[in-house]
């Protein structure tokens, strides 16, 4: 999309045999566009010379709603945007309001929402890596995925009482006291989740088909995919050390021990590298995060009726995604004046066309796969 | 008047076991196909820490009845666009490509449809690629781009896959020295050795091409479901779509059977001349009364009545199965003076027995490998076909040859022939493997040639 549209490209075809072009509707109903997403591709055979992302199927006006809603009421509409990682759109959308009313959530609090948002981050990654897996043709894997993805849903239930949706932090802090056995449950998963992470890498990691259909497929250049507004695994499969978790410390991490992972030569097989260490990273987090829970309150003292100043505000987290960005504009009424998003998935799939271009409709699947969008995000 | 009828009746006088034969392939086959499908799922939810269909039946047994029943309502849809006339016949091309294959097969030394056909092998392998029409026709007609990407592939794929299978036929066919399939079977029995152990690079050719051949995972790009939808089968729907469905799986049997007959001895239990073994003619018997046994425990442990019943029942057939199977063997030490008449009838049985425990084996592996691994792409997958399988059946031919030459001046047979055939395998192997490495050299530096240019276009 960013370089050239098929609209706007009037050139002759240049097709191996002369042939014409056939352009191919990929979606908004196909099984592996994550969603709604409709690819426009144009082909040569089965080569991709150029394609145009086509979205808002699921446009929903979510930006739009906050507008008419107080500051509490839309903070469960920001949880279906990234509907598979509903915890870390809460997190951000909280601190951003955080920031606006100049508090800020206890220790305690944000230790646990800490743990519960790393917890997010293997579950995200674990359902990127089954449908990922799926759309390259192995069955398998995305049932195992789900097994322990089952595990971390269960965690959340016991918290709050959702799976997905969870609405599980408030703005200031915590609803809901940590429940008694919330560190307990939180080891067992973590203890297991390492023979589990492993058993995936055995099946994938080093399989002669995985490495065919990954390596050199879809490769973003570090500079382009700076330029392209990458972030989150897109872009530290291409090299880039950056994670807002380090750069700009938010909830608790500055407490906490972590790599960064990044790949070397930004192909598909970099990313699913990047994305498998990530999640054993996250695992290390949780485990130190459990280790010292501070006692306290959990809510830090915000009224029954948010009025921030007026004032601007720009928060963002590292969502499993990449960046999740919120922007809210207060005109000291009890309503966000304007809250503006930058999710992820969104900034990511611009990389889409530069990353398919040259590859085969096979490529096209693998690489929507490693860019893990969710199109609930996307479209917003 | 009179002449047509004495005609017809001499016709069925003489054909009448073939035309039986036929008909238990047209009727039963899709009920065969169906429970494949059902123990294919059945396979996969295991491996994949599942149950998978459980509600049709005490453990979704009728399943694949449900999954009939319900193809054979369905809407009959074609699309407007659509060539009718080819949209239609596609299907029946397809499954009747693959229905009349198997009349050239012979499941035990009794039954085989076309009885005696000379060119066994040939036939089989011939009828059955006639399949690629059903597929290319059914995707050209759909008029969608996904029927017509899943057809090209498909027709590139076939013609690739079937050059190696067929090659890889060539070379157990020099040990058998004829294309009768039931000559090929008592071939191996005469030289007392399986010819996929006599050519192993052989086997393993056809086993590679013959899942590439039935579209089976890994291979099974006309119909990759996360890319093209369903490849050629993309607008069908409904009882048509069953029709495919019942080509592949037929198709699946097809190469099984071809692979059982002429790598695997076919309906020879295995060391068929080794007289200390003879032990194992119990085998099937045992077998069926283990699974007997097995359903009669898992019995009371079902959640319904009526599921328990069913589970009798399953257990009930399999121990008339066993009893059948053990009847032949045991007539024979009470009453010496019927050997001779028993002989046959315990030939066929144990024969077919030995020859479905073979194909069955042969399927699960297909279906093992579709649960394990990932596709390959179209690109890969032609240069798997005619960077490596393609020269390797070819070289083995050659060295198989000369093996046979030199084996015949030595005086081997039988196991002895494993002296010249092995090395020779392993020659191929090695020629093969070198001659892929120069292509992938070749490649590389195309490769690297077309990505520093890439930018550029």
């Amino acid at each position: 999309m960013a370089k050239s549209t098929i609209a706007e490209t009037g050139e002759k075809p240049h097709t191996l045999l002369g042939a014409d072009e056939l352009i191919l509707n990929m979606g908004p109903q196909h099984p592996s566009t994550h969603g709604v997403l409709r690819v426009k591709l144009k082909l040569d055979g089965e080569r991709v010379i150029g394609s145009e992302c086509m979205i808002g199927y699921l446009h929903r006006g979510v930006e739009k709603i906050a507008e008419n809603r107080s500051y509490q009421q839309f903070a469960p509409y920001v949880d279906r945007m990234d509907y598979v990682a509903a915890v870390s759109n809460g997190l951000g959308y909280c601190e951003a309001v955080e920031k606006l009313l100049v508090v800020e959530a206890p220790p305690r609090a944000k230790v646990i929402r800490t743990i519960l948002t790393e917890l997010q981050r293997i579950a995200s990654h674990l359902l990127w890596l089954g449908t990922h897996a799926l759309d390259i043709g192995a069955l398998t894997p995305v049932f195992y995925c789900f097994r322990e993805r089952e595990e971390i849903l269960k965690i959340f239930e016991k918290y709050c009482g959702a799976r997905l949706t969870t609405h599980a932090f408030r703005i200031g802090g915590l609803q809901y006291e940590a429940y008694d056995t919330l560190e307990k449950d939180v080891e067992r998963f973590c203890k297991a989740f390492e023979s589990r992470i492993t058993q995936y890498e055995d099946l994938l990691t080093q399989n002669r088909i995985w490495l065919g259909r990954t390596k050199g497929v879809g490769i973003l250049k570090p500079a382009e995919a700076i330029a392209l507004g990458a972030t989150g695994p897109v872009l530290r499969g291409s090299g880039v050390k950056w994670d807002i978790r380090k750069a700009m410390p938010y909830a608790a991490y500055d407490q906490y021990k972590f790599e960064i992972p990044t790949g070397t030569t930004g192909d598909t097989y970099d990313r699913y590298l990047v994305r498998m260490e990530e999640m054993r990273q996250s695992r290390l987090i949780c485990l130190q995060a459990i280790e010292n829970i501070p006692a306290g309150p959990i809510m830090a003292k915000v009224g029954k009726v948010l009025k921030p100043p007026p004032g601007e505000v720009y928060h963002s987290i590292e969502a499993p995604k990449g960046e999740l960005g919120y922007y809210v504009v207060s005109d000291g009424t009890v309503q966000p004046y304007r809250v503006r998003i930058r999710p992820p998935s969104f900034v990511n799939l611009e990389s889409f066309d530069s990353m398919v271009r040259g590859h085969l409709v096979a490529d096209v699947v693998a690489i929507i796969g490693t860019l893990d969008i969710v199109l609930g995000e996307v479209d917003r | 008047m009179q002449a047509v009828i004495q005609a017809t009746l001499d016709f069925l006088k003489a054909y009448w076991a073939p035309l039986l034969c036929g008909l238990v392939i047209v009727a039963v086959l899709p009920l065969i196909a169906g429970y494949i499908v059902l123990v294919e799922r059945k396979l996969m939810a295991d491996m994949q820490a599942r149950l998978g269909p459980m509600r049709v039946g005490p453990h979704g047994l009728l399943q694949p009845i449900a999954d009939a029943v319900k193809l054979l309502i369905k809407e009959d849809i074609i699309p407007e666009d659509a060539d009718k006339l080819v949209f239609w016949l596609a299907p029946v091309l397809s499954v009747g490509a693959a229905l009349l294959s198997l009349a050239g097969l012979a499941i035990g030394p009794a039954f085989q449809v076309a009885k005696g056909i000379n060119i066994g092998i040939l036939f089989v392998v011939g009828v059955s690629a006639m399949g690629i029409y059903g597929i290319v026709l059914g995707g050209w007609a759909s008029n969608s781009h996904y029927s017509l990407m899943g057809a090209l592939r498909s027709s590139a794929q076939l013609v690739s896959y079937e050059t190696a299978a067929g090659m890889a036929l060539v070379s157990g066919l020099l040990f058998a020295g004829t294309l009768n399939v039931t000559s090929i079977v008592e071939a191996q029995r005469d030289q007392g050795i399986w010819f996929g152990l006599l050519a192993p690079v052989a086997f393993f050719t056809y086993l590679v091409a013959s899942i590439a051949e039935t579209n089976r995972a890994p291979f099974d790009l006309p119909e990759a479901e996360s890319e093209l939808v369903a490849g050629y089968m993309t607008e069908y729907s409904g009882f048509r779509w069953a029709l495919y469905f019942l080509g592949e799986y037929t198709n699946m049997i097809v190469v099984a059977s071809v692979a059982t007959t002429l790598f695997l001895g076919g309906w020879l239990r295995p060391f068929p001349n080794t007289h200390w073994l003879n032990f194992l003619d119990f085998f099937p018997a045992l077998m069926m009364f283990l699974i007997g046994v097995y359903c009669v425990m898992r019995a009371p442990k079902q959640p319904a009545k009526v599921q328990t019943l069913f589970m009798l029942a399953v257990a009930g057939l399999c121990f008339v199965l066993a009893f059948i199977l053990v009847a032949p063997l045991l007539i024979p030490i009470a009453k010496p003076s019927l050997a001779a008449a028993v002989k046959p009838f315990a030939d066929g049985i144990l024969g077919s027995f030995w020859f479905l425990l073979k194909v069955s084996v042969y399927l699960y592996f297909f279906m093992w490998l579709r649960f394990t691994i990932p596709r390959y792409r179209f690109d890969q997958l032609m240069r798997l076909g005619w960077h490596f399988l393609i020269p390797l059946s070819i070289i083995n031919v050659l060295v198989m040859g000369i093996a046979m030459i030199v084996g015949s001046y030595l005086h081997l047979a039988g196991g002895w022939l494993l002296l010249v055939t092995i090395p020779a395998s392993v020659l191929a192997l090695i020629v093969a493997l070198y001659i892929l490495s120069l292509e992938q050299k070749s490649a590389a530096t195309e490769q690297a040639r077309a990505a520093s240019d890439s930018y550029a276009g």
